[in-house]
């Protein structure tokens, strides 16, 4: 088993220019490490980050696109595996962080805790390439060929429960954190700055 | 002379590429099946991302409009109140263009959504009301002119709007 903030030390290392959209308290903990105004965390309802990203990837497709869901948030939004696959954006890169609780709400168990196979889901679906880890090391030596394979690429983090983060929803919900993002990817989109979604 | 004034699914589709929109998100509909969705999903001019539930489509839509592209979530009703928590945080709290075509399955053609014997119809209206959520309906073919002004609207000031197709649009 791995810690989550030991995993997303590893990974800030990696990141490069990468865009990560993180869920909840993965969210909270990354910002943490990594504060970052690529980092997308306006994902909405709980269980859309997937789907945010994929809109990103397909919007971005130069882009490295980072997901960091939690395993609750997936079971919310399980179909989006299959969404992500039919879609096949070659630059996604999907992490779960499997703890078994809903941490942000009391920790209670997820259900299937221990019985579902993330991974299993994952490459059922569809995913390019899908990947399982339960120790750091091999997580830290994998992670530079997880960010530069063709997706969508599919990890598994397996991981303990931990302290908890500070929670500030307001934060991560807020006007100047989409702002902030928005001002942060202008300068890879083409055509007009800072209008409208353009047509096209 | 054409007599019937259903709208065409050519007069959608031309009005949905004519307001730049390029990334359509979908489920199928029966209502909006035929005379939109397949020929959305054979227009080499158009993305088609088939979900498996309609929220996804909430989301996606709003990921593309950050990178400057235009999407429509083409769906039911009944996807629409499926979705409308992502509706109401991603769309109206987060001020974002999400623009949905939504067929109304179940209602009378001669009869306005509000008056609907089907309880689903009669109720969409009110919901996207009591949410601030701007809408418009297309009953007839003059009605489609009104779809591009409304996505463009929408981005323009970036807030979600709804499209309530009336009428089954046959292929």
């Amino acid at each position: 088993m791995m810690r989550r903030d030991e995993c997303f030390r590893k990974l800030a290392e990696h990141r490069g220019d990468a865009i990560v959209v993180p869920a909840y308290t993965s969210a909270f903990e990354w910002i943490a490490i990594d504060p970052n105004p690529l980092n997308f965390v306006s994902i909405g309802a709980m269980g859309q980050a997937s789907s945010h990203a994929l809109g990103l990837a397909m919007g971005l497709p130069d882009r490295k696109i980072v997901v960091l869901d939690g395993d609750g948030s997936l079971l919310m939004n399980l179909g989006s595996l299959v969404t992500v696959a039919e879609a096949g954006p070659e630059n996604l890169v999907h992490f779960v962080v499997e703890n078994g609780t809903y941490e942000a709400n009391g920790g209670h168990p997820i259900p299937g805790k221990g019985r579902v196979d993330f991974a299993g889901f994952a490459r059922d679906a569809g995913y390019r390439e899908v990947h399982s880890f339960d120790g750091l090391n091999r997580f830290s030596a994998m992670l530079p060929e997880l960010l530069a394979a063709k997706g969508p690429v599919f990890g598994c983090l397996k991981i303990e429960p931990g302290p908890l983060p500070e929670y500030d929803y307001p934060m991560i919900h807020s006007a100047r954190m989409r702002e902030t993002f928005r001002q942060a990817i202008r300068p890879f989109l083409g055509g007009e700055e800072g209008g409208p979604a353009r047509k096209g | 002379m054409r007599i019937d004034d259903t709208p065409r699914g050519s007069e959608i589709v031309d009005a949905i590429k004519a307001a730049g929109v390029r990334h359509v998100a979908a489920l199928p509909d029966i209502v909006t099946s035929g005379g939109i969705l397949w020929r959305l999903a054979e227009d080499p001019d158009i993305r088609l991302i088939r979900l498996c539930k309609e929220d996804e489509g909430v989301s996606i839509c709003a990921g593309l409009s950050y990178c400057d592209k235009r999407a429509v979530l083409l769906m039911q009703q009944t996807g629409l109140m499926d979705s409308l928590n992502s509706v109401r945080a991603t769309g109206v709290e987060y001020g974002l263009p999400i623009c949905m075509v939504v067929g109304l399955l179940g209602k009378e053609p001669d009869r306005p959504a509000s008056e609907s014997e089907n309880y689903g119809v009669r109720i969409v209206e009110p919901v996207l009301d009591a949410m601030g959520i701007d809408r418009l309906g297309i009953e007839t073919s003059s009605d489609v002119a009104l779809l591009a002004p409304a996505i463009d609207r929408a981005y323009a000031e970036s807030r979600p709007v709804v499209a309530l197709i009336g009428r089954r649009i046959e292929r």
